[in-house]
């Protein structure tokens, strides 16, 4: 079964009023993927070619200007309750505790107040939160304002999760560390997830494939199968013998060390 | 404007820095001692200062000369009333100023369209010296307390709808593409994101409509009237009376200071989630 779906999709940002018809961008062109139940699917490329764009389609924030993209085999008209988010920037509220923040998308979608409280204190267990749960997000450490916004991403029970760069803004150990815990609660639950990242060795340490994106216009040009065990246990992974290869593998098409800019 | 910074980008290492001020070593720090120094060498220098220089008592009178008059007034003059009328105006006219400030704020914060077609009378009225209106809301209203009030609510005005209009304007559009990927509607949009981003500003905001509010009613009540602490300014000018009007000078301070612990006290309350600013720039 699919879970996510682009079908041809291409997005042209028109140009500002009073600018030429030139101006315009393309940011995707007629890109097509498909996600299946439980897959995890990372997708990298040079800056600006339009990555974000298909997470913003996908979530339905943003349409596309051709093409289609479906979730669980609908088409995606508007922001819906089988996708959830996740961005670089935490996005905590500075106003609400660690608790009110996980809880604030089950409160909009109005989930009773005693479920919502339960389900948050699992979310917080879960994610080693329990001890802070009244703090406010200045008093975090960034790794932890990230794990927050993990959990309140967990707590709406999406059947897909879109992650933007979500660890990009964190140090090498935090990020390790968080990695195994999204890798380990995605295998558990088996959730399908559609990963941004920069970070090659990241991509597929976490992935079950990685699709390679061009400069803009983003296309999609090379999938890449990762056949090595261990995507419930990023920290394992890391350290097989296959992981050197594919990175080599990856920045040639990605035409890093040859080119003027670097990804 | 930096308000809202500090209480939304506050970086991770700031911790809270909440202080439970122990009387023990609030008296050995060096700087109170040197405060209260300072205020005695400054009250001292008051009291003796004038005769030392040869300045005349109906240019600068001594300070005992303020406290006995100050005490005769409360005896004899209806100080208290005066100054309960003033305390009045200014608490109805800061809370009228607030309110509509904040309400038309808001409006005007979630509708470009509104805030294009107010926005130059906005900007005029802004520039506009406020007091100047004072004599004419008297010629309307007479020598009464809603002159007073009226002045009041129009210096307030603005500088609490021009914080809450940035405020509304600035929130991180990254939020509110996350309330709406929860499917938030837009009043949820507004009380949940909007309203609660924008309160650091509101407060700065009432913490200058307070001050300014002093300034509303005080002016008013110079123009006409006879009750009220700046009617009571007025007739002691005229009576050459100059340590009455150094009474009154202090009372309206006091005033002035009153309503701004006020409102730093509320905010303290309110804003219980963002490092400990405010309450440190007065030393409360």
């Amino acid at each position: 079964m699919l879970r996510l779906q682009f079908k041809g999709v291409s997005r042209h940002f028109p140009p500002k009023r009073g600018r030429s018809e030139s101006e315009g961008v393309l940011a995707v062109d007629d890109v097509n993927v498909e996600v299946g139940d439980g897959e995890v699917v990372s997708l990298i490329g040079p800056s600006g070619c339009g990555k974000s764009t298909l997470l913003n389609l996908a979530s339905g924030l943003d349409r596309p200007s051709k093409g289609e993209v479906f979730v669980d085999g609908a088409p995606v008209s508007g922001p819906n309750e089988h996708v959830a988010f996740m961005l670089q920037k935490d996005l905590l509220l500075p106003w609400r505790t660690v608790r009110r923040n996980i809880e604030f998308g089950q409160e909009i979608r109005k989930l009773e107040p005693d479920k919502r409280r339960q389900r948050a204190e699992m979310f917080l267990k879960r994610f080693h939160l329990d001890g802070f749960a009244d703090h406010y997000p200045h008093e975090l450490s960034g790794g932890m304002r990230q794990r927050a916004a993990l959990a309140r991403t967990m707590m709406m029970n999406p059947d897909v999760l879109l992650l933007d760069e979500p660890f990009s803004a964190l140090d090498a150990q935090t990020k390790m560390v968080l990695q195994q815990d999204l890798a380990g609660t995605l295998a558990d639950e088996r959730k399908t997830a559609f990963l941004i990242t920069h970070d090659l060795v990241e991509a597929l340490a976490l992935s079950d494939r990685v699709l390679v994106m061009s400069r803009r216009p983003g296309r999609i040009i090379k999938e890449i199968q990762v056949d090595i065990p261990d995507r419930d246990n990023p920290m394992e992974r890391r350290q097989h013998e296959r992981i050197g290869p594919m990175i080599a593998q990856l920045m040639g098409l990605l035409d890093i060390g040859s080119s003027e800019e670097l990804v | 404007m930096a308000v809202i910074q500090d209480a939304a980008l506050t970086p991770d290492h700031a911790g809270p820095v909440r202080r439970r001020v122990n009387l023990v070593s609030f008296l050995h720090r060096q700087e109170v001692w040197l405060s209260i120094l300072a205020l005695a060498a400054f009250l001292a220098s008051w009291e003796w200062g004038p005769p030392l220089l040869g300045i005349a008592p109906y240019n600068i009178p001594q300070m005992s000369a303020v406290w006995s008059e100050g005490l005769h007034m409360w005896a004899h003059g209806d100080l208290l009333r005066h100054t309960m009328i003033t305390c009045m105006e200014v608490i109805i006219g800061f809370a009228l100023g607030c309110a509509m400030g904040a309400i038309i704020g808001y409006a005007l914060g979630m509708s470009r369209l509104l805030e294009a077609v107010a926005s130059p009378y906005i900007l005029a009225l802004q520039i506009a010296p406020k007091v100047a209106f004072a004599p004419l809301f008297v010629m309307w209203f007479g020598y009464n307390i809603t002159p007073r009030i009226l002045t009041a609510v129009l210096i307030v005005f603005f500088p609490v709808l021009i914080n809450v209009l940035t405020a509304v304007r600035s929130v991180d559009p990254a939020m509110i593409d996350l309330a709406r990927l929860f499917r938030a509607s837009r009043a949820q949009i507004f009380w949940k994101i909007e309203f609660p981003w924008s309160m650091p500003a509101l407060f700065s905001g009432l913490r200058i409509g307070a001050t300014l509010a002093v300034i509303g009613v005080t002016v008013a009540e110079l123009v006409g009237g006879n009750v009220g602490l700046g009617a009571v300014l007025a007739e002691s000018e005229g009576q050459a009376n100059t340590a009455a009007v150094f009474v009154t000078i202090i009372l309206l301070t006091l005033i002035g200071i009153l309503a701004y612990v006020l409102v730093i006290l509320a905010e303290r309350m309110v804003l219980r989630y963002a490092p400990q600013r405010s309450a440190d720039d007065i030393g409360v």
